[in-house]
């Protein structure tokens, strides 16, 4: 199978790939795939107080277009607002990479961690507000 | 040192020089039609095609008259498998192969079965073999034909193809192996072996591609096919069409020299497959070697790489020309179905690289792919999340996997 040059950048020089803190509360971690399915990613982001992702990390076991497509999405989630992340789609993902129909699905689960992770977020910022406040964080 | 080095000899291997040699004036002054028997460009191609056969016949222990040229071992598989199945339909409807075969013994298996026929795919074992108790119960006084191969072409496992035909004979039953990936490689008899149909490929031995063999038992017992192909009634009747004269002068001189030079190649090849396992070994303790190391094609080497994903490696290997065990790189995104029946789990068939050596590989070839594919998957490994989590303690069987 060729590979576009945009998938060949991407997998020899993956940019962000590496791993945060999963249990920091400014962290959201999205693990999906499967290993019989032959593709895992962990797609991670560090967000500000205002909605910002600072940070993203990836880690990808899948073949040249997953390990492509998990480090295009942590180039476009840093700097992104939360809100903005969310509405980021599979298909933008298949146009930049110009990823052939059989490789679609690795943009999709890229588009699902980059859900995950920001949910993983939400989560734990709602258990932050939600709870009392804790007294090591007491000023 | 040439790139991308090339090991990947059980797809395909280059023509030998002097078969090419052998070949050429087949093409142009000695352009005859086999067939023609009224003038000595036919003569003169009939009997290059008769020495051909020969020399193929001798890699077998075969007699001459028992070789039946074919386009290669596809068609010998099919001709093999639909036309016994054709001309033994009174005597019982029953075929017996294996789970791990080529898709051109198992789909003619499936065409046969969707025309009626009952086929029993037996299962393997953890390193590809068959249970030959379990085979001996499945052959039934229905059972016409087992068709089983002499070497696996993912894994290199043998079948001990002597001991199967042996009960077949025993049996009643009549016996085709699959000897693409073993003719030429390691010694065969069909006499000994009790084989009464063999398939052959040229290019698979140094050959040219488009030709190959299908071996006919003629006596005890003498072995009937109904023809597959129509025609000018050539090869008794068996497999009309003009024969391939250039293709089966190729393959008769790949067949002779294979023949004369086993016994020194054999040795150097399995030296080398042994030395580029240890290597690879020895930098990654947890790779695993898939098939059966006590019966194995002596070139071949098929190992999986846990935490790191096939395709991947391929792509990042690419210096090397090797296949993958997983056939996602053919758009199907399944893992190989070879590697799946011997048990091995999903993440192990997603992560497997077939290594196959040749006559033209050498010890440097052998040092550089080693550690290559070392450099790989230890990138790749960085970049796995299954290898992190691993690292930290975690069972992955354990885990909740979102499959998609």
């Amino acid at each position: 199978m060729a590979y576009s040059d945009k998938v060949l950048d991407h997998y020899q020089h993956p940019r962000n790939v590496g791993s945060l803190d999963k249990n920091a509360p400014d962290v959201g971690t999205g693990v999906v795939g499967a290993p019989e399915c032959g593709d895992v990613m962990k797609l991670q982001i560090k967000v500000d107080d205002q909605g910002r992702i600072v940070d993203a990390k990836f880690k990808t076991y899948g073949c040249g277009s997953a390990i492509a497509s998990s480090s295009l999405a942590t180039e476009w989630l840093k700097g992104t607002h939360v809100d903005a992340a969310e509405q980021i789609k599979n298909t933008q993902i298949v146009e930049e990479l110009s990823l052939p129909p059989v490789k679609i699905h690795c943009s999709v689960l890229a588009e699902d961690a980059i859900k995950a992770a920001i949910e993983d977020w939400r989560k734990k910022r709602a258990a932050v507000a939600g709870s009392p406040p804790n007294p090591e964080q007491q000023p | 040192m040439k790139t991308p080095v090339y090991l990947d000899y059980s797809a395909t291997t280059p023509c030998d020089g002097r078969v090419v040699q052998r070949m050429l004036p087949f093409f142009t002054e000695q352009f005859g039609n086999a067939a023609s028997r009224s003038h000595a460009f036919g003569w003169t191609a009939e009997a290059a095609v008769e020495e051909a056969r020969g020399h193929v016949a001798q890699l077998i222990g075969a007699h001459p008259k028992e070789i039946l040229w074919t386009s290669g071992s596809t068609e010998a598989n099919n001709l093999a498998i639909k036309g016994v199945a054709e001309m033994y339909r009174q005597k019982g409807n029953h075929l017996i192969t294996a789970a791990t075969e080529h898709k051109a013994v198992l789909d003619p298996m499936k065409r046969l079965e969707a025309q009626g026929f009952q086929v029993t795919f037996l299962p393997v074992d953890s390193k590809g073999h068959v249970d030959l108790a379990q085979l001996a119960a499945a052959i039934t006084d229905r059972t016409i034909l087992v068709s089983l191969m002499a070497a696996n072409n993912e894994i290199g496992t043998l079948h001990p193809i002597g001991q199967i035909g042996a009960l077949c004979k025993q049996k009643g039953t009549l016996f085709h192996s699959d000897a693409t990936q073993a003719a030429g490689k390691i010694p065969l008899d069909v006499e000994a072996q009790h084989v009464d149909l063999l398939s052959l490929s040229a290019h698979k031995m140094y050959g040219p591609k488009g030709v190959g063999c299908l071996y006919v038992r003629r006596k005890n017992p003498r072995v009937r096919l109904v023809a597959q192909m129509d025609g000018g009634g050539h090869e008794r009747g068996m497999r009309s069409g003009t024969l391939n004269v250039t293709g089966a002068v190729g393959m008769g001189e790949a067949a002779r020299i294979c023949s004369a030079e086993m016994a020194v190649e054999v040795p150097r090849l399995r030296a080398l497959r042994d030395r580029l396992q240890a290597r690879i070994r020895a930098a990654l303790p947890d790779s695993v070697v898939n098939g059966d190391p006590a019966a194995c094609l002596p070139h071949l080497l098929n190992v999986s790489f846990p935490y790191v994903e096939g395709e991947s490696l391929i792509m990042g290997v690419k210096e090397l020309a090797v296949s993958s065990g997983s056939a996602c790189t053919s758009a199907s995104l399944e893992p190989s179905y070879v590697l799946k029946s011997l048990g091995l789990g999903d993440e192990l068939a997603h992560s497997s690289i077939r290594f196959s050596l040749g006559r033209f590989t050498t010890e440097a070839e052998v040092d550089f792919a080693a550690d290559r594919v070392v450099a790989e998957v230890e990138r790749l490994r960085e970049m796995s999340p299954l290898w992190e989590m691993v690292q930290e303690g975690i069972d992955l069987s354990q885990v909740k996997w979102t499959a998609h």
